[in-house]
């Protein structure tokens, strides 16, 4: 894996990007570019084990509940303060994927698949029905718990810049995982499991804690999201919908390149906004939205950095 | 006592009908190893092709399904070359994600035509009783039909030369194609009588229970629950898996909270697959 | 000794691929493993390489009973192999497929040095010209000799060449061997599976022959090649038995 230059243009685009709504104080931009950083973030972590290790995690949003559901949990029932709740959220996150990892990342391809859409709807079901996380209705924040943090506009401006650092730093691991001797074996797995193993790739280990690391930043995510939020309920946290988007913005950028997912992200963050303020387009957004997939399935497999790494090489060093 | 005659024989008689989705799933994963992530939106769309029908000819569904069932081996062998004939032996993420855009686009248009909206059918054709308990009639012929459309399925597969080609490109694709089948011809044709049975089983199901365009997921989630149930690729053991669905359903929802039972259903459905990928009733 | 396989039986389901076999590979020497279509050699590679656990018997690596152990460790410890069926890492170049062996195997470095030793091995294995092109791009005589890099890659003290020599021409075939026998010369010990008689006669210092899963024959090529119960064996395979008493006189 040859190091390029990717972080020195992706890591500014994404700092440019996060500082626009603080420059012009507008809470519009600030609302919007809190969406697109989140995807980001989704679609960076998902693609380290969809993308690195080939493992297709249809199931993904669930580390998204999970981590929101303990953040929440913590804030409003122990009370306490959003940081630790949000790093637990990501904890809890990654510890379930390493429990769940043991067993489901036994099976390959499409059970695989199938199998993490059962625990992700097995998940939202038993949140339904747990009284102390509040069941089907779900949690509201009491609004004095935005009190210690100077009011309910200053919590909003905090979660911003949490979402802005943990959407960094998810970029940036994934570009340490890609090109470290643990990516090459992550990569390995993807093309050739069992060539893997003969070649001395502990995959049983890479494999879980690809899927923990996956599984962190969704948790980070899910509890920013749901504090700033102030409620969390189980159709929103456990949104199958939601997995689907972090696949397409994969996909539509490139799976296995670090830019792609991010790129994929932008534009679908955009695509969805503009879609969704069209009248007629409005209540076709989802039928566009496949349509696009299926063509990038069938025509474009790479998506958009795949597509240019093939056109330019050139621009190999630059697009990883 | 008939609280449990009638849960029993709702469950064998829906459960029936569950089996027929989840034979159209378990045949297209037994002949092309894909996992229909469409299937949900295809028995959205044989609930609405019944329910048009009857309400623009009041033609009952129990008269349309053959109608439904022609239409659906047509649109799928179409949706077989739109989306999945390019990528057939591309990565098991190729065809996932080929399906499943074509659910999206299914749902998308269908929710904006049809809206959200919840619809049903109602065929009055009243009750029966049956060891002494009330079960709707439309319910009954339900459970007849998917029977009869299993049985027919079962004769196709092994009387027929069509049936038999799809049965060795199942168990050996190159095998078949040196014997001279049309594989391409016998891949679509796979996935239409998939998808058919799909919208067949929408069709009964909408005679029963009210239904939006957004309604097939919950299907689909059950047929794959029921596939791993039976094991997957098996027809037959998706017929019993769907018996034993709908009887958890309608038994469990007696004895238990009823917001417990997709709980149960999607446990099952991880842990068999963890402990016997085979399926249940599959053989090692 | 090496490598030693102490009474290996391995079955799936009813069938017996691999029945009671024993033998023992001294360090350094080439070991030819022989035999009909079906006789278990893959399977006997298998077994060694740790993709499967045999159900009787056991395989000691340097005297350390290794038969329980998973394969990516006995990789670590230096036994490195080539498929059959090859399993190139499609998507990756083919200095990245062979950065995967140096990586994981017995040498186990980092990135940098991985990257040095594929340089190295694929100027070995004649594939140097095609360092940056994804491995699905090579053709299938390429792809054999990307096996045979990966796993040298690796550094190991044993490797196990699961029919290197099938499906090349003539001319492959003998710069083939020539690798084989520098691999030799570096010194690695080699165990091979091979069909084509002439070439594993030649270049194999000690030879054991299997028929249905059993060891019928051991011992030097000449020794092998007319043992009257090998011959029996390959006579149900007209076609080898001819090549076996064809190329004898002139190995």
């Amino acid at each position: 894996m040859k190091k390029g230059y990717t972080l020195f243009w992706l890591v500014p685009l994404l700092v440019v990007i996060a500082a626009y709504p603080v420059v012009t104080h507008s809470v519009m931009a600030r609302e919007i570019v809190f969406i697109m950083l989140m995807y980001v973030s989704l679609a960076a972590s998902l693609n380290i084990i969809l993308g690195f290790t080939g493992y297709v995690s249809f199931g993904h949003v669930v580390f998204y509940g999970i981590g929101g559901y303990t953040a929440f949990f913590l804030m409003h029932k122990v009370g306490l303060h959003v940081l630790p709740a949000v790093l637990a959220g990501g904890i809890m996150a990654a510890l379930v994927a390493l429990l769940i990892g043991e067993a489901v990342l036994r099976l390959r391809g499409a059970i695989f698949a199938i199998a993490t859409i059962g625990v992700n709807e097995a998940v939202k079901s038993l949140v339904t029905n747990l009284g102390f996380l509040g069941g089907a209705t779900g949690m509201f924040f009491n609004f004095k718990i935005y009190r210690a943090y100077g009011g309910a506009a200053k919590a909003i401006w905090f979660a911003y810049y949490l979402m802005v650092a943990v959407t960094i730093v998810t970029v940036v691991v994934s570009y340490l995982i890609k090109n470290s001797k643990y990516g090459l074996g992550l990569f390995s797995i993807r093309e050739d499991e069992d060539a893997a193993l003969v070649l001395g790739v502990n995959t049983k280990r890479f494999k879980s804690l690809a899927y923990a690391f996956s599984a962190f930043f969704p948790g980070l995510v899910g509890a920013i999201f749901f504090f700033k939020a102030g409620n969390i309920e189980p159709e929103d946290a456990f949104h199958l919908v939601k997995s689907i988007e972090m696949i397409f913005m994969v996909m539509l950028g490139g799976y296995g390149t670090v830019s792609g997912p991010v790129i994929g992200a932008l534009i679908y963050e955009r695509l969805k906004g503009m879609l969704l303020v069209n009248p007629l387009f409005k209540n076709l957004h989802m039928a566009i939205a496949g349509f696009i997939l299926l063509m990038i399935v069938l025509f474009a497999p790479g998506g958009i950095v795949g597509y240019l790494r093939d056109k330019f090489r050139k621009l190999r060093g630059v697009l990883e | 006592m008939d609280a449990w005659v009638s849960a029993i024989l709702s469950g064998v008689l829906l459960g029936l009908a569950y089996g027929l989705a989840a034979i159209g799933l378990n045949l297209i994963w037994g002949v092309m190893k894909v996992i229909n992530l469409s299937h949900g939106a295809f028995i959205a769309l044989g609930m609405f092709a019944a329910y048009f029908v009857f309400h623009s000819f009041g033609i009952s569904p129990f008269v349309s399904v053959i109608l439904i069932l022609a239409l659906g081996v047509v649109v799928g062998m179409l949706a077989y070359f739109v989306a999945l004939h390019r990528v057939i032996s591309a990565p098991e993420l190729s065809t996932l994600l080929s399906t499943y855009s074509l659910s999206l686009i299914i749902i998308g248009l269908g929710t904006f035509v049809f809206t959200t909206n919840p619809r049903a059918i109602d065929v009055g054709l009243g009750s029966i009783k049956l060891f002494g308990a009330y079960i709707p009639a439309s319910k009954v012929l339900t459970g007849l039909y998917s029977l009869i459309f299993t049985a027919a399925l079962y004769v196709f597969l092994f009387k027929t030369w069509t049936g038999k080609a799809i049965r060795a490109v199942s168990m050996n694709m190159t095998a078949a194609q040196f014997m001279g089948v049309n594989t391409t011809f016998i891949l679509s044709l796979s996935f239409g009588i998939g998808i058919a049975l799909a919208m067949v089983a929408g069709a009964l199901i909408a005679s029963v229970f009210p239904f939006t365009i957004l309604s097939g997921g919950i299907y689909e989630l059950k047929s794959f629950v029921i596939c791993v149930l039976g094991g997957l690729g098996s027809p037959l053991g998706a017929l019993a898996g769907g018996l034993l669905l709908g009887l958890l359903e309608n038994v469990l929802t007696l004895k238990m909270p009823v917001g417990y039972v997709p709980f149960i259903e999607f446990l099952i459905l991880v842990v068999i697959l963890l402990v016997k990928p085979s399926g249940l009733l599959g053989k090692e | 000794m090496i490598l030693k396989v102490e009474n290996v039986t391995k079955m799936f389901g009813g069938l017996i691929a691999v029945n009671d076999v024993t033998f023992e590979v001294q360090e350094g020497e080439i070991f030819g493993v022989i035999g009909p279509n079906g006789a278990g050699k893959t399977t006997l590679f298998n077994v060694i390489s740790g993709v499967y656990f045999p159900e009787r018997g056991k395989v000691f690596f340097k005297g350390e009973d290794i038969t329980k152990i998973p394969p990516f460790k006995r990789a670590r410890l230096g036994i490195a192999r080539t498929h059959q069926i090859v399993k190139p890492l499609n998507e990756l170049t083919v200095l990245e497929n062979v950065m995967v062996g140096a990586c994981f195997g017995k040498v186990n470095v980092g990135l940098k040095e991985a990257a040095q030793i594929a340089e190295d091995v694929l100027r070995t294995v004649k594939l140097d010209d095609k360092a940056e092109v994804l491995a699905g791009k090579l053709n299938v005589p390429q792809k054999k000799r990307l096996e045979l890099a990966r796993a040298l890659a690796s550094k190991p003290e044993i490797i196990l060449l699961d029919e290197v020599l099938a499906g090349l021409n003539p001319s492959e075939v003998d710069e083939m061997l020539e690798v084989i026998l520098d691999i030799k010369n570096q010194g690695i010990t080699i165990l091979m599976i091979e069909h084509l008689m002439h070439a594993i006669m030649k270049v194999s210092d000690r030879i054991v022959v299997l028929d249905y899963g059993k060891k019928i024959a051991e011992g030097t090529p000449q020794e092998v090649a007319n043992d009257p119960k090998v011959i029996e064996a390959y006579l149900g395979d007209p076609e080898l038995a001819l090549k076996l008493v064809k190329k004898e006189g002139t190995a």
